[in-house]
């Protein structure tokens, strides 16, 4: 027990203002969103308005529409609410300079975080569901981002192509198709519509060794949106024996810093039940353990 | 400025989503016919130019495919238009001005129905105004026939009219889509509209398809084509985007682009007029001052196919047919682009 | 060829990794209106507008010069709009060139943009599609394997390519267009972490928001103007992707290109030019298009590279703006390479300029080192 007496004691009532001419018209257009400011005697917008400027001279009753945006000029992050506070969630106390005006208004900022906020930035009211001619018709501020979110949505349907039809119909059996160049006779990995060099169908197909010779590669280590692989992993360009051009798959079952130009790589299928329509049936390209090729022999290729 | 000529045309039959080929493999005979029936090779082209738009198949550089489909070893002179064909062909007119070459081959494609076209096309208007709410095409185009009907400058029994003589040209069109003998009355009673005052048959189907002409220079064209169909007057002109700031029921583009290439300096026997809509073929005819007597896309026109990106192309290989087959002297061939004719070009073909 | 084409008018926006101050047409306007400025003309003045951009997919309009139709001038008038993959910034210039060289027009307007913080590039370049391998990663990982490629063949020094960044980022500091402006030393550039072996954080481009634009004339209305640029030479070349034999180090189309142009021009590119602003997206493509291009002798780009004879004041001064590695709007890279060369001959460099350039050389390419666009500009009419 204390020696000194204490008991709790309340204060509370709600007090019936009287508005004037300014703070009601200001309060009551609240409710129909409609933000106001009134100009001063020396040009200046005050907002909220007042029957007076800072200086106690009047403010000339004429009254200009504002836009409900503006910058915020000074913050305090609040992160934790105090019982009298408009919040129980953290939020931030702000003043903020509407659009077009010379002064500014305390009122609140919704946020997620501290780090969402700069002094400098845009923000805009967020006008509160249920209006009663009150300040706190402006719910709060919240910050305004310049980005207006387009999102695109269309549905496609692919066909890959009698080539590459045929080509991936071949993973289908393990195989892999290349297009012979009635030309040149060189053979492409996949098959194409046209030869490049004379501009003629090449529906002669082959099939060729799944292990061939890595001429160039890079590992790549960056991520971005819609990717489809974990970086990092290495991808290189590799002429498939039997085959004229290279044909572009993974690297693995090797260190990165083992991987080199010239060496000898063989596919790492897929168990054969996993099989699809698809080149993923096979997974990567693996060492084959033979002797490197020599630079001369698939330099054509680089 | 020097004379350039349409020397060639081939298409493949336009179809929905039958075909297996990709875009090389659908551009690779057209282009070897093309060129064979002047007998000429690959070899002899001197720049090669392509339309296409990459939001047809929702892919970025789908015209690389294109490439794909060419010879191109020695490296060629090549461009690509993100336009209709027909703009390609226009690139490829300004070329052959250039006067080191006397060749040019010019082609497009187009697998539209992989996708949804009328969606697709949303993504050309305002993107802070417009696309938000999702206006595809065939409301445009309606919000243009309403307001033709309103204006009191045509009728839903015109639309029909347009309609049923579309595609009955059609069946004469070996290549076109929707073709046969329709009745306008029973249109009118039978068809739901698709987006009020369009029915089905004012629209255009959606259509895959690729087209493929070769242009010459005066004296090549007359050593390798017998009626060469002769560029005597090239333009295009565009409007303002926002349906809200034009006249719909007047194409001022299409009018100042028709001035521009000469289509009322003499009579003109044929006109092939890219209208996906049926009201559009009204406001066409009136903006290039095409009477009554101008024989209109006797190919059945973009009615009876509709290849998006293709079909101006194909109107102007249409065109030049008519000269290069003899059954026209003077030729009008039109493509456009945008909603509701926002841009058009506009060409003049003549016999010699 | 009936007329001759200057380029009399150049504008740039501001270039940063987000131009979120501005819409897609209020990025347009501010290098169109610059340009103008510059050319002392209006846009009433122009008889047309040839636009170019990157794949539509970067902002997400289709065809996005037709819902900008009214803020490019173009109401009216004919638009044009070029799209070739990286090269499309330089082969736009020269479809308006031609419509100038050939009498359709006598003033066009001719620009390119990108506003790539609109979306993702990555994204862009690389979307999951069915029946395909997304092995590529970006164009930095389709063009490593390449510069590896590069370093085997001709046995070039590791550093070279890192010394490129340290000069074009010095460059940079130079320009104030440049998006980047950095000062890095060797060992910084070398320091900095791999994002496609053996291409370096360092020596790859920005992402860019940005727009350039040139006005250009016939001789009628190019006879006034103080320092006209004159085209000397215009050329595009395009070979296949895939090609059996093909050289993608250094590729026969950027050859034939180059050739064309110096021919067309009447000149030696190995006496004749003063400097030259190629497409050098990640820093080993310096000396790859030195060789490509003519400059050099295959084996030598690398060695000119790390002797200092491309920076200003060199025997051969490369991307005196910063090039690509300080400012890269994708679909208007090109041009800003074509508009660079010409601000070079008018001598409207400022603190990049090389001292009294003559002949400069602007270079595009694009797709798979396999789309090419170049044009020589010349201070005195050909």
């Amino acid at each position: 027990m204390s020696d000194h007496l204490a008991a709790p004691y309340t204060f509370e009532y709600t007090y019936r203002r009287s508005m004037g001419p300014v703070i009601g018209r200001f309060l009551e257009g609240l409710r129909y969103e409609i933000l106001e400011g009134v100009k001063t005697a020396d040009g200046r917008v005050l907002c909220p308005p007042q029957e007076y400027d800072e200086t106690g001279a009047p403010t000339t009753g004429e009254f200009v529409q504002l836009r409900p945006t503006g910058v915020l000029k000074s913050w305090t992050w609040v992160a934790e609410p105090r019982e009298n506070h408009p919040r129980k969630t953290p939020f931030a106390f702000a003043l903020v300079q509407i659009d077009g005006t010379d002064s500014c208004i305390t009122h609140i900022l919704d946020a997620k975080s501290p780090k969402e906020l700069e002094t400098g930035m845009r923000v805009r009211v967020r006008w509160a569901k249920e209006k009663r001619g009150t300040i706190q018709d402006i719910e709060c501020f919240e910050p305004s981002s310049p980005i207006l979110l387009g999102p695109v949505h269309l549905d496609f349907s692919v066909m890959p192509g009698v080539h590459q039809t045929a080509y991936l119909r071949g993973f289908e059996q393990g195989k892999i198709l290349g297009g012979k160049c009635k030309a040149t006779g060189k053979v492409y990995v996949p098959p194409r519509g046209a030869s490049p060099v004379d501009g003629q169908p090449m529906d002669e197909y082959v099939e060729v060794a799944d292990r061939g010779v890595l001429t160039t590669f890079t590992v790549v280590r960056i991520p971005f949106e819609g990717q489809k692989l974990t970086p990092p992993y290495c991808f290189g360009a590799i002429v498939l024996d039997g085959s004229d051009l290279p044909f572009y798959h993974l690297i693995s079952g090797v260190a990165y810093d083992e991987i080199r130009m010239g060496m000898r790589v063989k596919a790492k299928w897929k168990p054969r039940e996993e099989w699809e329509t698809s080149v993923e049936n096979i997974l990567y390209f693996e060492p084959t353990g033979e002797p490197d090729a020599p630079f001369e022999s698939y330099s054509e290729h680089l | 400025m020097r004379d350039i000529a349409i020397v060639s045309f081939a298409q493949l039959p336009s179809e929905r989503r039958a075909d297996p080929r990709d875009e090389a493999e659908m551009l690779e005979p057209i282009i070897n016919e093309a060129l064979g029936k002047v007998g000429l090779t690959q070899d002899d082209v001197g720049f090669t130019c392509s339309g296409s738009s990459d939001y047809l198949i929702g892919r970025p550089f789908s015209f690389v495919a294109a490439v794909d489909g060419l010879k191109a070893w020695p490296p060629i002179r090549e461009s690509h238009v993100e336009m209709d064909g027909a703009f390609a062909l226009y690139e490829a007119w300004v070329r052959l001005l250039h006067g080191d070459i006397d060749v040019a081959l010019v082609m497009s494609f187009g697998k539209g129905s992989l996708g949804s076209i009328p969606d697709v096309l949303n993504l050309q208007n305002d993107p802070y105004y417009v696309q938000p709410l999702g206006l595809d095409s065939i409301s445009s185009a309606a919000l243009q026939a309403r307001a033709l009907i309103d204006a009191g400058k045509a009728t839903e029994k015109d639309f029909a009219d347009i309609a049923v003589r579309s595609r009955r040209d059609a069946m004469q069109n070996p290549f076109a889509q929707v073709k046969g003998e329709f009745d306008a009355k029973k249109i009118l009673k039978e068809e739901p509209y698709l987006a009020s005052p369009l029915r089905k048959s004012f629209c255009p189907p959606l259509t895959d398809g690729a087209a493929c002409v070769v242009l010459a220079t005066a004296e090549k064209a007359r050593a390798i084509c017998s009626r060469p169909a002769f560029i005597r007057g090239i333009d295009h002109r565009v409007e303002a985007n926002s349906l809200g700031l034009r006249d719909l029921t007047v194409s001022t583009s299409a009018r100042l682009a028709g001035e521009r290439a000469g289509v009322g300096k003499a009579k003109v026997d044929v006109a092939e007029l890219h209208a996906p809509f049926a009201h559009q073929e009204i406001i066409l005819k009136e903006a290039l001052g095409l009477d009554s007597s101008v024989r209109i896309n006797p190919s059945g026109g973009a009615l009876a196919a509709n290849s998006i990106m293709t079909a101006g192309l194909t109107r102007f290989g249409e065109a030049a047919s008519r000269i290069m087959d003899g059954s026209a002297k003077r030729a009008v061939a039109h493509c456009t682009s945008g909603a509701c004719l926002q841009q058009n070009l506009v060409a003049v073909l003549e016999a010699e | 060829m009936s007329e001759r084409c200057a380029v009399i008018g150049i504008g740039q926006t501001e270039h940063r990794e987000s131009r979120k101050d501005v819409s897609l047409p209020g990025l347009l306007r501010e290098a169109l209106f610059r340009a103008l400025e510059d050319a002392g003309r209006t846009l009433a003045d122009m008889d047309a507008i040839v636009i170019g951009t990157a794949p539509d997919m970067f902002e997400g309009v289709m065809m996005p010069e037709l819902f900008m139709a009214d803020a490019l001038g173009a109401v009216g008038k004919p638009i044009f709009r070029v799209h070739t993959a990286g090269s499309v910034g330089g082969s736009t210039a020269v479809v308006a060139s031609h419509l100038i060289q050939h009498g359709v027009h006598e003033q066009v307007l001719t620009l390119a943009f990108e506003k790539q913080s609109e979306a993702n590039a990555m994204w862009a370049l690389s979307p999951a599609i069915p029946f395909q391998p997304q092995l590529v990663a970006g164009a930095g990982g389709y063009f490593a394997p390449l510069i590896r490629s590069y370093m085997a063949r001709h046995d070039a020094h590791p550093d070279a390519g890192p010394m490129v960044a340290v000069k074009d980022r010095e460059h940079g500091l130079l320009n104030p267009n440049a998006h980047l402006h950095l000062t890095q030393t060797l060992d910084e550039v070398k320091a900095a972490p791999m994002l496609w072996d053996p291409i370096r954080y360092s020596e790859t481009c920005p992402s860019s928001d940005g727009a350039v634009a040139m006005v250009l004339a016939n001789d009628k209305h190019a006879k006034g103007c103080k320092n006209p640029a004159w085209v000397l030479g215009t050329s595009v070349r395009t070979e296949r992707t895939f090609m059996a034999g093909r050289d993608q180090v250094n590729p026969g189309a950027g050859q034939l290109c180059a050739k064309d142009v110096y021919d067309q021009a009447g000149i030696d590119p190995r006496k004749d030019v003063d400097c030259a602003e190629i497409y050098v997206p990640f820093s080993w493509f310096e000396p790859m298009w030195l060789e490509n291009l003519g400059f050099c002798d295959p084996g030598e780009g690398w060695k000119w590279s790390m002797e200092g004879k491309t920076r200003i004041g060199g025997q051969l001064p490369l991307n005196m703006s910063g090039g690509v590695l300080c400012t890269n709007p994708i679909g208007a890279s090109g041009m800003i390479r074509f508009a660079e060369a010409a601000r070079q001959v008018r001598g409207t460099a400022a603190a990049h300029q090389v001292d009294g350039a003559k002949i400069a050389v602007g270079h595009a390419y694009g797709g798979g080192s396999q789309f090419f666009a170049m044009w020589a500009v010349g201070s005195k009419r050909p």
